[in-house]
């Protein structure tokens, strides 16, 4: 191949968009490489502190587009402290600082500032698009910059961000030069928005495709927004609490008419239910319905609105539907791809599900392959039967609101049931298990879960060896998280060198002592290993014999982190 | 699904008997040795107990006692996010935030009773400090072992089963959820509440 040109090379290469294809492309020879990196555009960093920011933009001087994911996933269930760290400014300042022509920028569990927002949106001119899963740190000013400044702004994604609110100036920030936006979600903010300028900002967007409306939107103003972007394709309902004679849901019902494109359908954050006839009309054309921020929402009114989306591929629910309200999705959705079904009451641990409602779901959608459910209890002859149903699985993840429930009738442990699941699903990429598990179930994991990457283990197993199957038999075991389990030193240094071939393994009130850690991360340069002591009674020239509380270790080419605050140490 | 496990070798009636309450509780010491110590009702216990002795507030581990279903709260359990936590509670929030938590506190030998607002209260010596205030008394530290040492005034509060507690033992949120009403009780009646009970 050495006889054509880098630019045919490179043209080449453009069609090859996955960062696994464009990694391995560049490992083929020097002149790949070279050409490969030069041309990237797109890099996908699953742990902000594996690489140095530099690095990444000597490798790569054509980025145009980065994600970034930054805390642990168990960040997001409280287990990480608030200052741990995934701070981005680094990231910002090292992009601004070298000229890079940024345009995408994705961040998942980081911490980001107005002023690395305000940064952004005054250091790449071209910026177009803004996510933003779960970060903090952040405040309606720094979104009132982006706003201003982006000329080109196509979108501003915010999903479940802890953002302090200072009441809505922020949109109106946005120029009246401004018609670029195809996708704007703003609905979690939690304060008002200036909703005379949210309907100018709609009606000179002819591109918007989606948008997503915080509780403070309400109905009239939803109406005049659908008469101005009747090709909105991604609706997110704000606040949708109206009487329903009235003349402004009559012209709800007019505007729903003309919108004829839309196929995703969430919010309905404050809902009353008799007014959800009016969204019968779409609901025939929904792939995508997200009730699961809408407690209002349930009975017979639900499962009304569920009968008419026959075409609904993806679903995300709160458990109130009740194995009944399953029931009406098995039989409806045929297409079902993915579902999500949410506890109603996660303070009460009363959920509404049981193994009935997943078995039906798994008897009714024969596409069936992603699957997070929320439950009362479980059996092992349900599971057993959904392996028999299901082969496609992807991803499953199973949490009993009670955690090491056993088998609801038998009382036997569910090692079986889940050891079905992954016999039987053979491409199971994700697994997160609960109820009652000893370390046989781990022993199955490791038999039969060849394509395993992330797995979450909570109050599971009975001795090291159950951490020993996993770790020897799952060969693509990427993320590994484990809480609550009676796993230590020797499940944890039984085979270092796996660490590297991983992105990361949390371990929180496990057995695993202090001088194991230590032992670990003498043997493994290349990995941090952080522990997170959040209680004082731990110091570092302590007794080895102490048990760690949170252990952290991640591989990683950037050394230790310098930003870590005084309650992490890295070994 | 092949493959004998230690405790599948026996034929354990007992691991398959249908008993009430969950396993692990009433084990016997041949139960024990055959499943190599089924001990997953002990991480939780252990964890939650070191969390109290640590002093988090939020395992309530006296639940663990006295209710055989753990509803008590486990730190990041269900595992979903805070955002969404937050979201599905706030109107329920607003509203007890609103209406606020007014409970009569009386006093041995005080003419008529007052209403403190729980709520306002972020703990204990914040409570304390206003029962204080408004009786003009002292009320004396709190110890484990010994009741409010150093005055002869104690804090006492009516349960939600009519007992009469002494406030300070249980962890602040729950002792809000229990408390119908306080009494300070005084005298040789408050030493009597104070000393080995």
């Amino acid at each position: 191949m050495n006889y054509f040109p880098d630019e045919v090379l490179e043209h080449i290469f453009d069609f090859v968009t996955s960062q696994r294809d464009r990694n391995s492309v560049s490992q083929v020879c020097k002149p790949w490489y070279k050409i490969e990196s030069s041309s990237r555009q797109k890099v996908f960093v699953g742990n902000c502190y594996a690489i140095s920011p530099e690095r990444v933009i000597e490798r790569f001087p054509g980025l145009k587009s980065i994600t970034l994911k930054g805390k642990p996933h168990f960040a997001d269930f409280n287990l990480v402290p608030h200052d741990w760290g995934g701070f981005v400014h680094p990231w910002i300042d090292a992009f601004a600082r070298n000229n890079m022509g940024l345009e995408e920028l994705k961040l998942k569990r980081m911490v980001i500032s107005d002023d690395s927002l305000e940064l952004i949106s005054r250091s790449f001119a071209n910026f177009k698009s803004l996510v933003l899963v779960s970060c903090e740190g952040f405040s309606t000013d720094g979104l009132a910059a982006i706003a201003s400044n982006c000329s080109f702004l196509r979108e501003l994604d915010l999903q479940e961000n802890d953002v302090e609110d200072h009441r809505g100036h922020w949109l109106s920030c946005f120029p009246d030069t401004c018609t670029s936006l195809v996708s704007l979600n703003f609905a979690c903010l939690k304060g008002d928005v200036n909703l005379a300028a949210l309907v100018r900002l709609v009606a000179r967007s002819p591109n918007l495709r989606s948008l997503r409306l915080n509780h403070a939107v309400p109905l009239d103003i939803l109406q005049k927004i659908l008469m101005r972007a009747p090709h909105l394709v991604d609706l997110g309902v704000g606040s949708y609490v109206h009487d329903p004679d009235s003349e402004t849901y009559n012209k709800l019902v007019t505007a729903l008419r003309k919108c004829k494109s839309v196929k995703s359908l969430s919010g309905f954050l404050e809902a009353a239910p008799q007014c959800l006839p009016a969204f019968h009309l779409i609901c025939p054309n929904l792939t995508s319905l997200n009730l699961s921020y809408a407690p209002g929402i349930h009975g017979t009114e639900l499962r009304k609105l569920i009968r008419h989306c026959r075409k609904l591929q993806r679903l995300w629910i709160l458990d109130c539907i009740g194995d009944e309200g399953l029931e009406v999705v098995a039989a409806t959705c045929k297409d079902l791809q993915e579902i999500r079904v949410f506890p109603s009451d996660p303070f009460v641990g009363n959920a509404a599900v049981t193994e009935v409602g997943l078995v039906a779901l798994s008897s009714g959608c024969p596409k069936l392959h992603s699957i997070l459910y929320f439950c009362q209890q479980m059996t092992n002859a349900a599971l057993i039967t959904v392996a028999k149903n299901s082969p496609n699985f992807t991803r499953f993840r199973l949490c009993i609101l009670d955690p090491t429930k056993p088998d609801a009738v038998t009382n036997q442990p569910l090692d079986e049931g889940f050891g079905a699941i992954v016999q039987s699903c053979k491409g199971l990429r994700r697994l997160s298990m609960s109820g009652l598990l000893t370390d046989q179930v781990f022993l199955y994991i490791g038999m039969y879960a060849e394509q395993l990457e992330m797995i979450s283990i909570a109050f599971a197993g009975d001795t090291d060896k159950g951490m020993q199957y996993l770790l020897n038999g799952c060969k693509k075991l990427r993320k590994l998280e484990i809480r609550d389990c009676p796993f230590g030193n020797a499940a944890l240094l039984m085979d270092v060198g796996k660490y590297e071939t991983m992105r990361s393994l949390w371990m929180s009130s496990c057995n695993v002592t202090l001088g194991g850690c230590k032992s670990l991360a003498k043997k493994m340069p290349m990995l941090n290993v952080e522990i997170i002591n959040e209680t004082d009674q731990m110091d570092i020239s302590a007794d080895d014999e102490q048990k760690v509380e949170k252990m952290f270790l991640y591989r990683t080419l950037a050394g230790r982190r310098k930003d870590a605050p005084e309650f992490v140490w890295t070994l | 699904m092949g493959g004998g496990v230690a405790y599948e070798n026996d034929l354990n009636f007992k691991a398959t008997e249908l008993r009430l309450g969950l396993p692990g509780t009433g084990c016997t010491d041949e139960e024990q040795a055959v499943s190599g110590a089924k001990s997953n009702k002990r991480p939780l216990l252990e964890t939650r107990e070191e969390r109290g002795a640590k002093g988090k507030s939020d395992p309530q581990h006296d639940d663990q006692e006295t209710d055989p279903a753990p509803k008590a709260q486990i730190v990041g359990w269900p595992p979903i996010r805070s955002y969404r936590k937050n979201s599905l509670q706030p109107k329920k929030a607003e509203a007890e935030a609103a209406a606020g938590m007014y409970v009569k506190v009386s006093m041995d030998g005080a003419p008529y009773l007052r209403k403190i607002d729980l709520k306002v209260y972020k703990g204990y010596p914040e409570l304390l400090k206003a029962l204080e205030n408004m009786f003009k008394l002292t009320i004396g530290d709190y110890s484990e072992r010994e009741g409010y040492k150093g005055s002869e005034y104690a804090p006492t509060y009516e349960d939600k089963d009519g007992d009469w507690m002494l406030v300070g033992d249980v962890p602040w949120d729950m002792f809000l959820t229990s408390c119908k009403k306080l009494r300070i009780m005084k005298g040789s009646e408050a030493r009597g509440l104070g000393c080995g009970v």
